[in-house]
């Protein structure tokens, strides 16, 4: 395969008003990595992964999926077509519709030939079980999703977006308002997940949990990247301390 | 093996179907009677469009009065050319006019072939046109209710006027035959009630089977969380055009029951408040259940057609007063009324066997 970066990201501004939140932002993620973005709030995080869904138009720059798909004019359905899943910060699950009818919407969706088609074929029965195995939701298939808590929905919101098999997953904040136990089922599930062709994104206030799912991780500050390596040398940073974890530090001892 | 909604479709067509077969075979009933049951048939079709559109696709439209109308008109206007053609004479509107004989769009519409295609082509044309151009457009939730609203009202001051071509604010009405069977009598008010029980039955039936096919799930998915169903890759314009679409065919088939039976259309049919009404009576009965909004406009056009009898002037006050209480004691309406009364018994029970072991 040539293809070898997931996302490439060149030059991008985004401003809402006056206000510039991304300022001439260039970045990438290659294919089989899991790269973390943190940064302190304002940072731009949630604005960037707007931007990679459409969700935001951006003004100048480029966004390229797949090395050479330029994603400048095409609209968030488009996008999501091209193979880039998101998981959004409140966990978004079709409340009124039970667990496995949320598993086959999302498969239904990903492949749009059989988005209609009237009954789902044993492989496909397979896949929804498959996947549901895998976010560790197989005896709560039945639920309605409405009733499910806090953790299991943002699991069956990842589960709805790798039973697409999409190219590039972007997560925003997986483990909010998680405890310790969900944390770590999630990096389960996130370490399940990664494979050659597909690139994670995690965005996440959780040092630790970042620390322990990512190879790499990009520090976002007032819109550019700040500093970009793994979490042992980003931690390490004089600016990085100063500008984020230093103000975490010192928030933290003012407590 | 079959659900409440499927079993209560098969009945009231079966229904239908038996009383068309009695009346064909001689049996005479009250026609007061069949004349109401029909036109709370019709309303409860009626009521059955909005609700797969709002009920299950989340979309509300404060002006199905417009595609009740389509119907409504389009029938009326196949009576109209009957009756001049057979007698002769005239409706009001040409003489007011000082026409001579009726506009061009009244061609062909005597054949009731033509009457239905007629029908079915104006309204897919009209919904999918006005359900495009917004549902591109992403509006949305009360802004689409009030271009609803707007476009009901719009097109009601055009049917006002007398030079229309559609009887103007006086309407059509004196029709002498509908459908090859004299305008009133017995006979004919039972093959009306029955053809509209029949026809509710069976598009109950079907509603129930497209809201448990994929494109019903999907419909539902849209309800709950149409951005989510969008940033999954789906092209929620599609499912939306897809309900909006066939809630309009139902509302225009319920249009194509009532008119005859009531032997007029005017414009009041336009007219917000019946819009308004027919959400009354989907929330009432329970958005999101097929049966219940078949309940709230049977429950509340059949207390209309006695209090506006007994009571004219209180009936609003007894509509509102009505409307409060489900809000207040069961917001998902009539149909959830069951489970209310389930859990009152079993609080009723734990009660008891609180106080039960209370005592020593």
């Amino acid at each position: 395969m040539t293809t070898k970066q997931a996302l490439y990201v060149s030059g991008l501004n985004v401003s809402f008003g006056n206000f510039a939140v991304l300022k001439n932002l260039s970045w990438t993620v290659d294919f089989g990595e899991v790269r973390g973005v943190i940064g302190p709030n304002g940072a731009g995080k949630t604005t960037l992964l707007d931007s990679l869904t459409g969700k935001t138009r951006y003004q100048s720059g480029d966004i390229y999926v797949k090395d050479t798909v330029s994603i400048k004019n095409l609209t968030e359905i488009e996008i999501a077509k091209l193979g880039i899943g998101r998981k959004f910060q409140k966990p978004s699950v079709f409340s009124g519709l039970s667990g496995f009818q949320n598993l086959e919407i999302a498969l239904r969706a990903g492949h749009s030939r059989s988005i209609y088609q009237p009954k789902l074929t044993s492989r496909q029965r397979e896949k929804i079980h498959e996947t549901s195995e895998l976010i560790g939701l197989s005896s709560e298939l039945s639920r309605n999703a409405g009733t499910l808590a806090h953790g299991q929905k943002q699991w069956l919101e990842i589960g709805m977006l790798i039973i697409a098999e999409p190219s590039v997953i972007l997560l925003d904040e997986p483990v909010a308002g998680m405890n310790s136990e969900e944390r770590g089922k999630t990096a389960e599930l996130i370490s399940n997940i990664r494979g050659p062709n597909i690139a994670v994104v995690v965005v996440e206030h959780d040092m630790e949990f970042v620390g322990q799912v990512c190879d790499t991780v990009t520090v976002l500050h007032d819109g550019r990247v700040m500093i970009e390596g793994p979490m042992g040398v980003v931690q390490a940073d004089p600016q990085v301390i100063d500008v984020y974890l230093g103000k975490e530090a010192a928030s933290a001892s003012s407590h | 093996m079959f659900q409440a909604s499927e079993k209560a479709g098969i009945l009231l067509a079966l229904c239908g179907l038996l009383l068309i077969g009695a009346t064909s075979l001689g049996f005479s009933t009250s026609q007061y009677a069949m004349n109401l049951i029909g036109q709370i048939a019709a309303f409860a079709l009626l009521a059955l469009s909005l609700d797969l559109l709002w009920g299950f696709c989340g979309i509300l439209s404060l002006g199905h009065g417009l595609f009740f109308a389509i119907g409504g008109y389009l029938v009326a206007m196949h009576l109209v050319k009957v009756t001049f053609d057979a007698t002769g004479t005239p409706p009001d509107f040409m003489l007011f006019m000082g026409w001579d004989s009726l506009p061009f769009y009244y061609f062909q519409l005597d054949s009731i072939a033509y009457l239905i295609v007629a029908i079915a082509a104006v309204t897919t044309v009209v919904s999918f046109v006005f359900g495009y151009v917004s549902f591109r457009s992403r509006v949305t939730g009360v802004y689409f209710a009030i271009i609803t609203q707007a476009l009901v009202y719009m097109v009601m001051l055009y049917m006002f006027r007398n030079d229309s071509g559609f009887g103007g604010n006086n309407g059509m009405t004196g029709f002498k035959e509908i459908f090859g069977m004299p305008a009133s009598g017995s006979t004919t008010a039972a093959f009306l009630c029955g053809g509209s029980l029949a026809t509710l039955g069976l598009c109950l039936y079907g509603c129930k089977k497209l809201v448990d096919s994929p494109i019903g799930q999907f419909m539902l998915a849209v309800r709950e969380d149409e951005s989510r169903l969008r940033f999954l890759g789906v092209n929620t314009v599609h499912i939306k055009l897809i309900a909006w679409c066939i809630s309009a065919i139902l509302a225009a088939m319920a249009g194509f029951l009532y008119v005859p039976q009531v032997g007029i259309v005017n414009p009041t049919i336009l007219s917000p408040e019946l819009s308004i009404e027919i959400a009354a009576w989907v929330a009432l009965g329970g958005r999101g259940s097929l049966l219940g909004p078949i309940l709230g406009a049977v429950v509340i056009s059949g207390l209309k057609f006695i209090l506006t009898g007994l009571a004219p002037d209180l009936w609003p006050f007894i509509l509102a007063t009505l409307i409060i209480c489900v809000v207040i004691w069961s917001p998902n309406g009539l149909a959830d009324t069951s489970s209310h009364v389930a859990s009152f018994y079993r609080r009723l029970g734990s009660l008891t066997s609180i106080k039960g072991r209370s005592q020593p």
